[in-house]
């Protein structure tokens, strides 16, 4: 029998998280296949056109703010030809891929984070080879495959390589790659970093701290951590301690599964007959539907939402959900649409002017757990489960092959994306032209 | 020119086309079952770096001269380094092109078409190389 040699701790190589990020994604994903827009401003605006949610650095050079109103920039929109794009989902989940599948193909474990940032476990390549070195081809190969610009922060902990990755981001000297394993250079860098460019530290913690007169990442970490627990909370005290080195956040592998999905959306304009928002609500109960299914659960319980304007005081205000509970867990489509149907109109009012509506599953279980009772009625539609196969396969190489009658009713209620670009890598008849 | 023959056409689940290694007979009751060895995936052959791959439509007829035409489908990988000789695309007068990469004795992006004269890129000009084009899928009818 062979005979393995356990690993003590001295052996045990030092913990070092990368973080990837992603320059401007939303921004560069725009001017990929567009060597016109190479050096132009460029802003992404968030649903129905409504603000700037991503921006080239030709355009926050201009000052335009994050989260900025479309409407309010338009003189400056104008006057420096600023381009502007509805947000293109299809495009960025395609390029992401791309960056996350190339990324997870050089390093030992990735967690992705979210669609433009991962984290990765690099613990042991120090050994190997450079970490500055290790940290620019992860950069390079990048950049080279997928045509996206990233940042790359590397150190013993998630936080402090969060911290690594804002260094690299906001110093050009540091060629877009920071390696924060010596403490020195970790604490060189949180002397001169914000506390509010913390990981987790948002707005509103940052401004109690400054009353405490903690205003740099340093004074945070060398903080009392009894003091930063008793005042805020253990999450911050972890924070803290992450920032002195000490390693609290692991990577997660497994993404728990999900207790509920929401499927909601705004309107591109308001609207107003049941017709209108029914055909929304199908759209949505279908979509949740398909997530369900993906997730491989039944839900038993559907709801439906709806409201008006809150903001917009001169209009009448009605805003009302229903929750319904189903017998049976279910996961098809057909069930879930007649019911979100049925709540919809149940919980509609005439006379008001809707701008949201959106559907949310929840009660999950999994096929085949769920104990029906000795007098249930409610068998499960016959071959339901093979129908909902075929819907899934056909929509998956191309959304919305088939689709229920009531998705297709009123439009009005459509998001407003008029400076849609096209789905350059999702759709045959987009994809970029060459002369 | 001669045409091997490898498998045969016809219409199947996407990209999953069966290699037989015997040629079925007609009414039999398939023995070739047993033979089937796997599937032929045009994926495997065409795309070696999906994460780094595009498909790039073709348009004008700048290219004829090496069998590209006029709405072919480039397919384009990133992961390839530009050589001489390679067909490219590049980036050039803000719109992309395929043309062929020429570096000696000057650096120039050539057609295959007499109509149309090479491109030479200036020295002080970076030339902007979006991918190497690997395959051209080509409809006939």
């Amino acid at each position: 029998m062979g005979c393995v040699k356990p690993i003590t701790a001295a052996q045990k190589p030092a913990r070092c998280f990368a973080l990837i990020d992603c320059n401007n994604f939303y921004a560069s994903c725009e001017r990929l296949f567009r060597p016109d827009l190479k050096f132009k401003p460029l802003i992404v605006a968030s649903n129905n056109d409504g603000c700037a949610v991503a921006r080239s650095a030709e355009a926050k050079a201009l000052g335009i703010k994050m989260g900025a109103p479309i409407f309010k920039i338009q003189d400056l929109i104008r006057q420096h030809d600023v381009q502007v794009f509805s947000s293109n989902y299809a495009l960025y989940a395609d390029i992401s891929n791309r960056v996350m599948t190339t990324l997870e193909s050089m390093v030992p474990q990735l967690e992705v984070y979210s669609i433009d940032e991962a984290f990765a476990d690099l613990t042991g390549v120090a050994s190997a080879v450079s970490l500055t070195d290790f940290g620019h081809e992860l950069r390079d190969k990048v950049e080279r495959w997928v045509g996206i610009r990233t940042c790359v922060g590397m150190a013993p902990t998630k936080t402090l390589a969060k911290l690594a990755n804002y260094g690299a981001k906001k110093y050009p000297k540091t060629g877009g790659v920071v390696d924060l394993t010596s403490q020195a250079r970790q604490r060189k860098l949180m002397a001169i970093t914000p506390v509010d460019e913390v990981w987790g530290v948002g707005r509103k913690l940052s401004k109690r701290l400054n009353t405490m007169g903690i205003e740099t990442a340093l004074q945070l970490a060398d903080a009392d951590l009894k003091t930063i627990r008793k005042a805020f909370s253990v999450v911050l005290e972890r924070t803290a301690r992450e920032l002195r080195g000490e390693s609290c956040l692991s990577m997660q592998d497994v993404t728990p599964t999900k207790q509920q999905i929401v499927v909601s959306r705004s309107f591109g304009s308001p609207v107003e007959g049941l017709d209108s928002i029914q055909s929304a609500v199908a759209t949505f109960i279908v979509r949740a539907a398909e997530k369900l299914r993906y997730e491989g659960q039944s839900a038993k319980q559907a709801t439906v939402f709806m409201r008006t304007n809150p903001f917009n005081t001169s209009d009448a205000q009605y805003s009302n959900s229903v929750t319904y509970e189903l017998p049976v867990p279910t996961q098809d489509t057909r069930e879930l649409l007649t019911l979100a149907q049925a709540l919809c109109a149940r919980i509609y009012r005439p006379g008001f002017r809707y701008t949201k509506a959106g559907v949310m599953l929840s009660d999950f279980y999994q096929p085949g757990v769920f104990q029906t009772s000795l007098f249930d009625v409610h068998e499960p539609k016959p071959k339901s489960k093979a129908l909902m196969a075929v819907l899934d396969n056909l929509n998956k190489t191309k959304t919305g092959t088939l689709y229920f009658a009531s998705q297709h009713g009123k439009t009005d209620w459509h998001m407003k994306r008029e400076r849609l670009s096209p789905a350059y890598t999702t759709r045959w008849s987009d994809i970029p032209k060459a002369r | 020119m001669s045409v091997e023959i490898i498998c045969r056409a016809g219409v199947y689940p996407k990209l999953q086309i069966p290699y037989l290694l015997e040629a079925v007979q007609a009414g039999f009751p398939s023995p070739a079952q047993d033979y089937v060895e796997q599937q032929l995936d045009l994926n495997e052959l065409c795309i070696k770096h999906p994460a780094a791959t595009y498909f790039v439509r073709a348009t004008g007829d700048s290219m004829v001269g090496v069998g590209i035409h006029d709405n072919d489908i480039l397919v384009v990988d990133r992961s390839l380094a530009p050589k001489a000789g390679d067909i490219i695309i590049a980036g050039w007068n803000g719109e992309l092109t395929v043309k062929t990469l020429q570096l000696k004795p000057f650096p120039a992006l050539v057609s295959h078409n007499n109509n149309y004269p090479p491109i030479v890129i200036p020295d002080s000009v970076e030339l902007d190389v979006f991918g190497v084009v690997s395959y051209v899928i080509h409809g006939l009818r």
